[in-house]
């Protein structure tokens, strides 16, 4: 074996699950943001009490592949007078700033690609955050007033809304006394709580200001189709536009995997420490079966015989990874995957609840105002978001200097920063109502 | 050696991007190159095995501080100042200036000269595993030893912040009479 094999094989024996782990994500991430989308427009149909995409494959199943394919082929078109280098790049931007930052994510105990960064949770989100140079840059690039408007907004908004994000994570950061992303949940685990229910305030100013940072509804204002047409991503189309379609529903995920390391307790399941409820670890195998079954029974009432041959196939496959996550069980020389596969799904299922709220906000509440946006940012999220901070902090101060126990001392330091919060809506109500009078006032076509 | 492999790189890429923000005639251009060289410090900061610094540098002067940049750019008229009269020594001041950092540079390089370990290679760094946790050493530090410093920079900071809100809110009354 000559020396230079013999290098190769170490480097593999000592980085083959960063390597495995991070061929996954990158492989998994476009199908997962296609998959999400098909998710999002049947969720909407159900909620407007129609069918939604029906029409390719088996309850249009195959659709995401096909606009995969329809966006690959569709003619590439570039502006005139648009910045050409930028114009190129600012999309590979948006998609790379996502992906790298889910390298120092933990998707389970031991799916993972960078193994216990010290200032894990903090590279996700700066990193993260990277991500809108490419909105900005690409609007820029793109010489139209639609795009730059889309693209001025979402950098006021990133502005507004990541101070307010980053200070709701501080009150989290607080209570785990760590950076790294293991060690915060397995606090978490020790605590035998999660850390929503130790700030909740937290948490919701964390949803919020999420929700904003991904430009979602009721949020979306960079690229509101009745004021700017797609905002920064108008001259954008093909596969430049899909490459920032994947970095929107990356973020989405990387934001997702954030809050449920932080507030939802990350791989751990529901009640990690009582003993009989401990049949709970078979529900990865009994949803699977469950969704097998489901599959098999719509098999049947399919109208042509392709699609339910590919209702078959679906079935099966839930059978296969079922039977994966079964065999631990069985074949004891492989119970040390056990801990590792239930992780993942438990995590998967949080962050897929997560971002279910998302699409499940974007079809029930309408669309803010911009100045509307920015008063709810710095007036009322800000402020909040400082006052959190101090309660969680003064809520440990009692605990550790005076004894008081944990949980009463939160939920004091809780109902002071809920009135607060309280005040905080009541001053903008206040100034809300001032101001429209006033713009009723100077509006000469309103009387 | 892989040490410095790495400083060679990022140090090539922040002093070669450097250069080019200098002079790109597009400012986008020159903010888009100021991205990369930051983000090269970053990557250099991460090579001396200072995780902390490193995210800080990415979240506060790439995250932050160039947004700004790049959202004022936006906002602003370029081509108004480029009709307008131009500071008339700033190339001799230019030229002075950077005289004076090329000696500064060549005096600290001679004077390194004598330390023990220099040379064309990068001394490799103590494994992590032996240096202690990055924030953790920090945060101590900065709250223990140099708490009077931190806390006079942040009040500093305090006042700057207090001005330009002062300073905006002024304004925005004098356009409204």
């Amino acid at each position: 074996m000559s020396p230079t094999t013999q290098a190769v094989l170490q480097f593999l024996q000592a980085y083959w699950v960063e390597l495995v782990c991070g061929v996954v994500i990158v492989a998994a991430v476009p199908l997962v943001a296609g998959y999400a989308v098909l998710v999002e427009r049947k969720l909407m149909a159900d909620m407007q009490a129609r069918l939604g995409p029906m029409r390719v494959g088996p309850h249009g199943l195959l659709q995401p592949i096909a606009d995969a394919v329809k966006l690959l082929i569709k003619e590439d078109i570039i502006p005139r007078d648009a910045d050409m280098l930028i114009f190129w790049f600012a999309p590979v931007i948006s998609m790379v700033a996502a992906l790298t930052s889910m390298g120092a994510l933990y998707f389970g105990p031991a799916f993972r690609v960078a193994n216990d960064i010290n200032v894990g949770i903090l590279f996700v989100v700066g990193v993260s955050s990277l991500g809108f140079l490419g909105i900005i840059l690409g609007g820029w690039a793109s010489n139209s007033h639609y795009s730059i408007l889309g693209a001025v907004r979402s950098t006021a908004q990133l502005i507004s809304y990541e101070t307010a994000g980053g200070l709701a994570m501080v009150s989290a950061l607080l209570l785990a006394g760590t950076f790294k992303i293991r060690a915060i949940v397995e606090v978490q685990s020790q605590n035998q709580v999660w850390f929503i229910f130790l700030a909740p305030v937290g948490f919701f100013m964390y949803l919020v200001a999420s929700i904003a940072e991904t430009n979602r509804a009721p949020f979306d204002l960079p690229e509101a189709e009745s004021e700017l047409v797609a905002g920064y991503m108008t001259e954008y189309s093909g596969f430049r536009w899909a490459l920032y379609f994947l970095g929107e529903y990356a973020n989405m995920i990387v934001v997702a995997s954030v809050a449920t390391t932080l507030f939802l307790g990350g791989w751990l399941r529901p009640f990690s420490n009582v003993r009989w409820l401990s049949w709970l670890d078979f529900s990865p195998v009994l949803v699977l079966v469950a969704l097998g079954v489901y599959c098999l029974y719509r098999a049947g009432k399919q109208p042509v015989k392709v699609q339910s041959g590919f209702m078959w196939a679906v079935a099966l496959g839930c059978f296969a990874v079922a039977a994966l996550f079964l065999t631990p069980w069985i074949f004891s020389p492989l119970r040390f995957a056990l801990p590792g596969l239930n992780g993942a799904f438990w995590f998967l299922l949080k962050v897929s609840a997560y971002i279910y709220m998302f699409m499940w906000l974007r079809f029930t509440l309408p669309r803010y105002r911009f100045d509307q946006l920015m008063h709810l940012g710095w007036y009322i999220l800000i402020p909040l978001a400082i006052v959190n901070v101090f309660s969680v902090g003064l809520a440990l101060l009692l605990e550790m200097e005076f004894g008081w126990n944990r949980w009463l001392a939160l939920i004091v330091t809780t109902i002071l920063t809920l009135g607060v919060a309280a005040y905080l809506v009541h001053l903008n109500d206040k100034r809300g109502a001032a101001a429209s009078a006033a713009v009723v006032a100077s509006d000469s076509y309103a009387g | 050696m892989l040490d410095s492999i790495v400083f060679y790189f990022f140090a090539g890429i922040a002093v070669l991007s450097a250069a080019l923000m200098v002079t790109r005639r597009n400012v986008m251009h020159s903010a888009v190159f100021l991205v990369t060289t930051l983000l090269s410090i970053a990557g250099i900061f991460l090579q001396l095995r200072a995780e902390f610094l490193f995210v800080t540098q990415i979240i506060v002067y790439v995250g932050g501080i160039m947004v700004l940049f790049i959202f004022v750019i936006m906002l602003v008229r370029l081509d108004v100042p480029l009709h307008q009269m131009r500071f008339r020594f700033q190339r001799l001041v230019a030229l002075l200036v950077a005289f004076a950092l090329g000696v500064e540079v060549l005096v600290i390089l001679l004077l390194a000269r004598k330390l023990p370990g220099a040379g064309l290679f990068v001394q490799s760094t103590a494994p992590v595993s032996k240096l202690p946790p990055n924030s953790e050493e920090l945060s101590r530090t900065l709250f223990s030893n140099y708490l009077l410093p931190f806390e006079i920079a942040s009040v500093l900071l305090l006042v700057a912040m207090v001005g330009a809100v002062v300073m905006a809110k002024g304004r925005k009354r004098a356009d409204e009479s």
